[in-house]
């Protein structure tokens, strides 16, 4: 059975319609990349499938389950993480303290006036093993606020990781950064989804990025549906050519 | 306390240590600056009440300016016990603490959804009902006279009797291991998993709901243990005095809390305790001189908020930590 799937959302913003009658199917494992021009609706996209807002019109089923009237936290429940255009973290506090927060949460002890030394332990065996995995080794006492963007980037996934998610969306996770940073994000992305078996939806603008990791990649303009397929497939799409590669080669 | 000294840096504990000791030892090294011991009393109270103003202002990073009401209610529900049903003082505390903390709850349910400005804005309106029905309802609160008189009550701790209403020192103590058993409570669900969300939804509250954390609840439990500490620290008042004063529900009083919070450090512990220090000892030194304190208490804030943005602690604690 396939993990997510959209029918036919739309969403308006008075005259503005930013999602038009889009509809996307994504199966368990999957890497699927979202593109299209700036304002074609990627975002607010995003936004319909993690609660954000609630579309005008369409269903959202995530893994069997109608999801489209939950609220963005009890989607987070059913398993759907997610990070942002503009990274958000906790600035003022550590690597490890953000961390640690979405270890908790995921842990359903977001409640608890006390933790036991065997669940304290438990919790910070986990925010090391994350700290490891996101290459924030060095940096996991420091304000996330101070640092790059890179790893700014870093902690925001991995604290959506942190969730044990079945669904990560990332929006333009390599927005804004240098080669160097790109290249070891796409490697985390890489890794969770190959090592980790984790299906990702990503919305990204490098196109170096898009083909080198995505399975399938579905191309949006100007909130309308514009074509889906293979890498290949996308790259050989002559109305993708006109609307967007065309553009920016 | 071994893992204590070995997990916190040496110098919180030093912190911590010395302000134990200045608070334990303060009737004996008041009277050396001219201080008296129930001007020492007052400052316990009052602080208490700016930090609980700050465990929601400082960690939650919701401003409430109506906070003097679940005080006020805090200081009726005592002073009514004590008046018209039991001579018991921890009758008293128990009334007026759970009196304030329930309207707090309740409260909180309807004005969780609102932020920032509109957030404050209803708890100032909220805020001056409760003190217009203190200063309305006479027959039962006193009316703009206040009420009294009613006297806090010796405690009966099985062998011996404190009397705390004639020994200004005994009464001190009293007050100083209430502060204590408060905000050891206070620290304690600071450093919680549920305090950590907290802190979450103050640094970012998008990222805290899109982790989980439905922050409508989470604020409604802050909101309400604030308001339990509040009246907690509003039921001290009425024994410190002796009277219920409607004024103390009034929206200036809550001001007064937050400008203690802010002066003293919104973002540290001790922070609001620090700024019921200087506003009290500001009130008594100066309104002695001059009608017009508040003028210069207003000035100093004005001071310190342009200059020490984190507040007096913060800024202290900057030179310590540059250093
Ligand atoms: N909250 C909002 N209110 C009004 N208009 C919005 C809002 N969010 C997005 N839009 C508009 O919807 C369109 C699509 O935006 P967005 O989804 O952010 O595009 P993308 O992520 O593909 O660049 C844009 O024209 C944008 O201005
Ligand atoms: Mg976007």
């Amino acid at each position: 059975m396939s993990l997510l799937q959209v029918k036919n959302v739309s969403k308006h913003f008075g005259s503005l319609v930013a999602v038009n009658n889009i509809s996307m199917t994504v199966e368990p494992g999957e890497l699927r990349a979202i593109i299209g021009p700036n304002g074609a609706g990627k975002t607010t996209f995003f936004n319909l499938i993690t609660g954000f807002f609630t579309p005008n019109t369409g269903r959202i089923i995530f893994d069997g389950r109608d999801v489209t009237d939950l609220l963005p936290a009890r989607r987070v429940w059913c398993g759907i993480a997610r990070t942002f255009q503009v990274t958000e973290v906790f600035p003022e506090l550590t690597v490890r303290e953000n961390l640690r927060i979405s270890v908790e949460v995921a842990s359903g002890m977001r409640l608890r006036a006390w933790l036991s030394q065997t669940d304290d332990d438990k919790i910070r065996a986990r925010v090391r093993e994350l700290i490891e995995m996101g290459g924030l080794a060095g940096k996991a006492d420091r304000q996330v606020g101070e640092l790059s963007h890179g790893d700014q980037r870093a902690t925001e996934i991995m604290m959506a990781l942190a969730l044990k998610p079945r669904l990560l969306l990332l929006d333009e996770p390599t927005a804004g950064m240098g080669d160097q940073e790109t290249y070891e994000i796409t490697q985390l992305i890489r890794r969770l989804h190959r090592d980790g078996k984790l299906t990702i939806v990503l919305i990204e603008h490098d196109m170096r990025v898009v083909f080198h990791l995505a399975d399938r990649i579905m191309v949006l303009d100007q909130g309308k549906f514009l074509a889906e397929g293979t890498p290949p497939e996308i790259a050989a799409n002559k109305a993708v050519q006109t609307a967007y590669l065309g553009q920016a080669a | 306390m071994k893992q204590l000294l070995k997990l916190e840096p040496r110098r919180k504990v030093a912190a911590l240590a010395a302000i134990w000791a200045a608070l334990m030892a303060a009737p004996f090294w008041m009277p050396l600056l001219g201080g008296y011991t129930a001007l020492g009393t007052r400052v316990l109270v009052l602080g208490l009440a700016a930090m609980s103003v700050n465990f929601l202002l400082g960690f939650t990073g919701v401003l409430s300016f109506g906070h003097a009401a679940w005080f006020g209610i805090g200081a009726y529900g005592c002073g009514m016990i004590l008046k018209y049903i039991a001579l018991s003082t921890p009758l008293g505390i128990l009334a007026g603490t759970l009196a304030g903390g329930i309207a707090g709850a309740v409260l909180g349910a309807l004005i969780v959804r609102r932020r920032g400005v509109y957030f404050a804005m209803v708890t100032i309106a909220f805020g001056q009902v409760f003190y217009y029905i203190a200063f309305q309802w006479s027959s039962v609160t006193g009316g703009d006279d206040g009420l009294r008189p009613f006297y806090r009550q010796p405690l009966h701790l099985g062998v011996a009797t404190l009397d705390i209403l004639n020994n200004a020192v005994a009464f001190y103590y009293f007050v100083l291991v209430c502060f204590a058993l408060a905000v050891a409570a206070m620290a304690f669900i600071l450093r919680s998993p549920f305090g950590r969300t907290m802190l979450a939804i103050r640094e970012n509250e998008r990222r805290a709901r899109f982790l989980g954390i439905p922050v409508e609840l989470h604020i409604w439990i802050a909101f309400t243990l604030s308001c339990f500490f509040m009246a907690y620290a509003g039921s001290l008042y009425a024994l410190v005095n002796n009277f219920a004063d409607p004024r103390g529900l009034h929206y200036s009083q809550s001001g007064d809390f937050v400008m203690m919070a802010v002066m003293g450090g919104m973002r540290s512990f001790w922070g609001p305790l620090l700024g019921a220090v200087v506003f009290v000892v500001f009130q008594d030194y100066v309104s002695s001189i001059t009608i017009n304190w508040q003028i210069f208490i207003g000035f100093l804030f004005v001071l310190v908020v342009l200059f020490f943005p984190r507040g007096i602690l913060g800024a202290i604690r900057r030179t310590v930590v540059a250093s």
